[in-house]
């Protein structure tokens, strides 16, 4: 069957099968940010957002997404780039497998709700494991990257 | 390994209630956990394009379509507010965000499934289903049908109750429920629901009287107890029978305190 969907603001036309999942469509694409991890659709891996919302593209199929907007890292780089710093300085992505998963999510969070509580930041990403970490080089990732954006953003206090 | 030979987007609920007729058939939700079996489909039969994704709320009733999203219902303000919280409490640990995106409040509870948190919380709130072939009928008759070739086109949730709670226990954050635990006052007294016992959630209701002179301490623990014994729970991979029954007391217990403090 013959999909067309938005994918990073650009139509893409595709012939697939019916039952081809959005993450392994995606990475036919090129769009290699998005992991395939667990497959059970609890990791958080292969997070992208369709219409704006995060998902996990192993748990979408392709032919449902035609017609919609997909995002993906690969789109979103200008949107990262700021934060994706302060997750480095705290050594939290570690082997850094999950990280483009959790970008996501933590921009998906960050567009709904830009002052998050540390509470509402663990709840928000739980549905992203990680391996290595422990979760707390994230959190404070991003608890200092929000700080720095109170302050004002010019000084990375490095 | 979920292998479909062919994918269609009803365009209508005749259209979707005709195809899936056949065995080979399946009417998507989510996918999330059709996706986890090893299964081949004749017929996918997806739902998406019947604008059965939203939550109306009017004086008497919130009109749910099935294909709303469980993250939609958690994040209801108006759902929330009715429900004292409950509504996100309920939702909130199942995996993440992004399978709440996914996850639709028709393929929870079509499936009946015994870890399902909603359809324990959406039983004691008096839920009923609206389902294409077989009309509106209350979830706690639905949940005890055989499985049938229909389609589950919204839930109606009356606004009846006042006040609600939900708990739940799990062995680990976002994992399946081990019990799952729901109260509500209706017109016709306090209901409760447990479900993941570990099968489908049940409905009970307080037969004894237990509760009848208001939520104390020690009537809420009385009340615990009985519905332990009264409830048939079960072993599984993620808890044992007696472990179950212990914590159906303290979920209760903790529960009706919860309620008694909302008055």
């Amino acid at each position: 069957m013959e999909i067309s969907l938005t994918l990073n603001g650009k139509t893409v036309k595709a012939q697939i099968a019916p039952d081809t999942l959005l993450l392994d469509f995606l990475r036919q694409q090129g769009c290699l940010s998005v992991k395939r991890g667990c497959e059970t659709a609890n990791c958080g891996l292969c997070t992208v957002f369709l219409d704006e919302h995060p998902v996990l593209s192993c748990g979408v199929l392709a032919a449902r997404a035609a017609g919609h907007q997909v995002r993906t890292l690969e789109g979103l780089q200008s949107e990262a780039e700021e934060f994706v710093g302060f997750i480095a300085d705290q050594g939290a992505e570690q082997c850094g497998f999950c990280n483009p998963g959790f970008v996501m999510n933590t921009i998906a969070l960050l567009r709904e709700n830009p002052d998050p509580t540390d509470d509402e930041i663990r709840a928000f990403l739980s549905g992203n494991l990680c391996r290595c970490s422990g979760y707390e080089g994230q959190l404070r990732g991003i608890r200092a990257y929000l700080d720095w954006k109170k302050k004002g953003g010019a000084d990375r206090g490095e | 390994m979920l292998s479909i030979g062919q994918y269609v987007r009803a365009q209508s609920l005749e259209e979707a209630y005709t195809l899936c007729q056949k065995k080979s058939s399946v009417v998507l939700g989510g996918i999330l956990w059709l996706k986890m079996q090893n299964r081949t489909v004749g017929t996918a039969i997806d739902l998406c394009d019947l604008g059965l994704e939203g939550i109306e709320e009017t004086e008497e009733e919130f009109r749910i379509g099935a294909m709303t999203s469980l993250r939609a219902l958690e994040t209801h303000p108006g759902l929330n507010a009715y429900t004292g919280g409950a509504m996100a409490r309920c939702l909130g640990s199942i995996v993440g965000v992004q399978f709440r995106n996914l996850a639709t409040i028709g393929g929870s509870l079509y499936g009946r499934f015994g870890f399902s948190d909603p359809l324990t919380l959406l039983m004691a709130l008096g839920a009923k289903v609206e389902l294409y072939h077989r009309g509106v009928l209350e979830l706690e008759e639905f949940a005890a049908l055989p499985f049938e070739r229909d389609i589950l086109v919204r839930v109606i949730l009356p606004k009846t109750t006042k006040g609600a709670v939900y708990r739940s226990q799990r062995n680990t954050a976002t994992d399946f429920p081990v019990l799952t635990f729901a109260a509500a006052r209706r017109p016709e007294g306090l209901v409760c629901a447990l479900g993941a016992r570990p099968g489908k959630a049940r409905l009970f209701r307080d037969e004894e009287g237990i509760l009848a002179g208001g939520i104390t301490p020690e009537s809420a623990e009385t009340f615990g107890r009985w519905l332990a014994d009264q409830a048939a729970l079960g072993h599984d991979l993620r808890a044992g029978e007696e472990y179950r029954r212990r914590i159906c007391r303290v979920l209760a217990r903790r529960g009706l305190l919860e309620l008694a403090k909302e008055e």
